[in-house]
């Protein structure tokens, strides 16, 4: 058992123990603890059975595991499932009783090792239990602290040092003691302890006065240590901040400093850097590669940065992008080029960008607020619209219409099927 | 109301903000005075008792959230628009369910400025397109509640409400909205004001999530 812990805290990323109800024959315990120990299951399965038959230990064991360890994919165990229902505790507590009456009748008619050997087993699988799963539950907090997202207009989170990983005693330590008491309650039963007895008294006094001792500065020490990794952790984040600030808002301070007579360049700076920084502060939006909103949102900041023309980009829901939405995506693209190319730069003002990814359709809006036009009067030579946003969508099994009033600016709408 | 500009107190722990703000203002609204802390803010609100009060998201020492709160305890009729540099939902969402009649953000014109405070002074709600692609986001879809604990009234928009909440998304002004849809511009307005009602009451989970969220980081 004990070289197993140290496995555990050796590997870089342990392996957690989960039930395999997949392979498993009956709730996965023994296929998950052979994948965990890398022992063929039938081995673990065949252990379990003789226990059962010879003493009754392995159908309790093989309960216990049933109940205390996850099921894989699953992140709760049974009996943390189970407990969030009040009438729950009517069941542990009546199985409990059924559980020690069969223990107490097969005891009577002999099916039983002895009681030397069968109640210190219970005790120290009980105990193992917990210092395993403590052991294997712990380890990845160990793992370095994902940096997290810190506004800098904010004071810092007075919460923050709680959240940290404190050493779990209360587990493992019931663990430990169970084990002990197993073995001395063997030790006991075989009678090997009575030459031992002054012995124990003696150490066990010892013990506990080295203990009453020792325990304040193990406190301090512990709560130190706690405290000097909060700091740690602090100093890291604020000195990525740092350098995040340094890389990107300072350098564009000194870029607006120096294009200071060019107001369309520096509000340009500004804007950029405005989106840059809000993309940083919302923890970094979707890859464009897998987010329809993220590609609509990434090529509405490449023509605003070409264009200079602000385009305010709402969206409502997501989807992966496939085919058409690579379609609509362009579509749209080429009318937020048209819109600031028309409609931008004067007294038009922002253009915008409305999304809406529903089950059955998306649709897209972009609307400016420029001169407008008669689209009766649009000549024919003007492809950018009819090929590039009209022909495009009808291609793809979707539609774009184009509204627009002289004097009230434009809309293009574009819709496709999911 | 209308006869007279609406009176205006702005709180914001910025200087060059406020100062920014009033200078824009000048003219179009009566500000009364400006409040650069939780602590300032209450007293002069409950002492100056504007129409409306402009109010920042994140400020120290609890933010606007706390502002609203305090003063709620002392003057429960008191309006608040919010006016910040956030356009995370976690912020809107929770500063509207601790009683925003609206959220504007801070590159808004001091011509649109002007234009919110005049409908929030006049008990109407004022929706940016972005909050309302959050209200749309929140309540898309069926409720994520228990079937018995939805509450139609409030856990779900109308048709009409989704509608004009997606034209305000679209970039529409409220008249055009009305023009659009060929209703008054004030039943548009009271559309918005039943999906603010919405918006602070219901317990969708949505809405619950994003304002816890910020509260915690407060």
């Amino acid at each position: 058992m004990s070289a197993n812990i140290g496995d555990v805290s050796a590997q870089p990323r342990p392996r957690l123990l989960r039930r395999d109800a997949d392979t498993g024959l009956v709730a996965g315990v023994c296929s998950g603890l052979g994948r965990r120990l890398g022992i063929d299951p039938i081995i673990l399965r065949v252990g379990f059975g003789a226990a059962t038959l010879v003493g009754g230990t392995g159908l309790v064991l093989y309960a216990l595991a049933w109940a205390l360890v996850p099921e894989e994919g699953g992140r709760r165990t049974t009996v943390a499932r189970l407990a969030g229902r009040r009438e729950t505790w009517l069941v542990v507590g009546g199985s409990g009783m059924l559980l020690l009456s069969a223990m107490l009748l097969l005891r009577e008619w002999g099916l039983w090792f002895s009681d030397a050997i069968a109640w210190p087993v219970l005790l120290a699988g009980a105990g193992a239990a917990l210092i395993w799963r403590q052991s294997a539950a712990a380890a990845p907090a160990a793992a370095p602290p994902v940096p997290q997202r810190v506004r800098p207009d904010r004071p810092p989170d007075p919460f923050r040092a709680r959240r940290l990983p404190t050493p779990a005693l209360g587990p493992a330590a019931i663990g430990a003691a169970l084990v002990i008491a197993a073995g001395l309650v063997f030790l006991w039963l075989n009678d090997a302890l009575a030459p031992a007895r002054d012995v124990l008294l003696a150490v066990v006094v010892v013990v506990v006065a080295l203990t009453l001792i020792l325990a304040p500065w193990w406190l301090r020490l512990v709560r130190g240590l706690s405290a000097e990794r909060a700091e740690r952790i602090r100093s890291q984040e604020r000195s990525e901040v740092a350098a995040h600030l340094h890389d990107s808002v300072l350098q564009t301070l000194a870029l607006v400093q120096r294009r200071a007579g060019d107001p369309r360049e520096v509000a340009n700076l500004a804007r950029r850097q405005e989106r840059e920084l809000r993309a940083w502060l919302n923890g970094g939006r979707p890859e464009p590669g897998d987010s329809l909103a993220g590609s609509l949102e990434a090529a509405a900041a490449e023509v605003e940065e070409t264009h200079g023309v602000p385009i305010d980009v709402v969206a409502v829901g997501d989807a992966p992008v496939d085919e058409r939405g690579a379609a609509l995506v362009a579509a749209a693209r080429e009318a937020l080029v048209n819109a600031a190319k028309f409609a931008g730069g004067g007294t038009g003002g922002s253009i915008s960008l409305y999304a809406e990814v529903g089950e059955e359709r998306t649709e897209v809006f972009v609307r400016d607020r420029g001169p407008g036009f008669d689209l009766a009067a649009v000549s024919e030579d003007r492809r950018g619209v009819r090929e590039s946003i009209v022909g495009r969508m009808r291609r793809h099994g979707g539609r774009a219409v184009v509204h627009s009033t002289p004097g009230q600016g434009t809309e293009v709408e574009l819709v496709i099927e999911r | 109301m209308t006869a007279t500009a609406p009176s205006v107190v702005i709180v914001d722990d910025h200087h060059l903000f406020r100062a920014g703000v009033r200078a824009e203002l000048d003219g179009l609204v009566r500000v009364l005075g400006d409040a650069a802390t939780v602590e300032e803010a209450v007293r002069c609100i409950v002492e100056l008792e504007p129409d409306v009060v402009l109010l920042d998201v994140q400020m120290p020492g609890g933010g606007g959230v706390e502002v609203i709160r305090q003063v709620a305890q002392r003057r429960p009729v008191q309006r608040f628009l919010a006016l910040s540099v956030s356009d995370a939902a976690e912020d809107v969402i929770a500063i509207i369910r601790s009683g925003a009649r609206g959220y504007v953000t801070k590159t808004i014109s001091g011509e649109d400025l002007a234009q919110a405070v005049r409908r929030v002074a006049e008990g109407d709600a004022v929706f940016s397109p972005r909050l309302a692609g959050f209200v749309l986001d929140a309540f898309a879809g069926a409720a994520s509640l228990p079937p018995a604990e939805v509450d139609p009234e409030l856990d779900q928009l109308s048709p009409r409400e989704r509608e004009v909440l997606r034209h305000i998304a679209r970039g529409y002004l409220y008249k055009e909205i009305a023009l659009r849809l060929g209703i008054s511009a004030k039943t548009v307005e009271a559309h918005v004001s039943a999906v603010l009602r919405k918006l602070q009451l219901s317990n969708r989970h949505e809405l619950s999530r994003w304002a816890v969220e910020r509260r915690l980081v407060e």
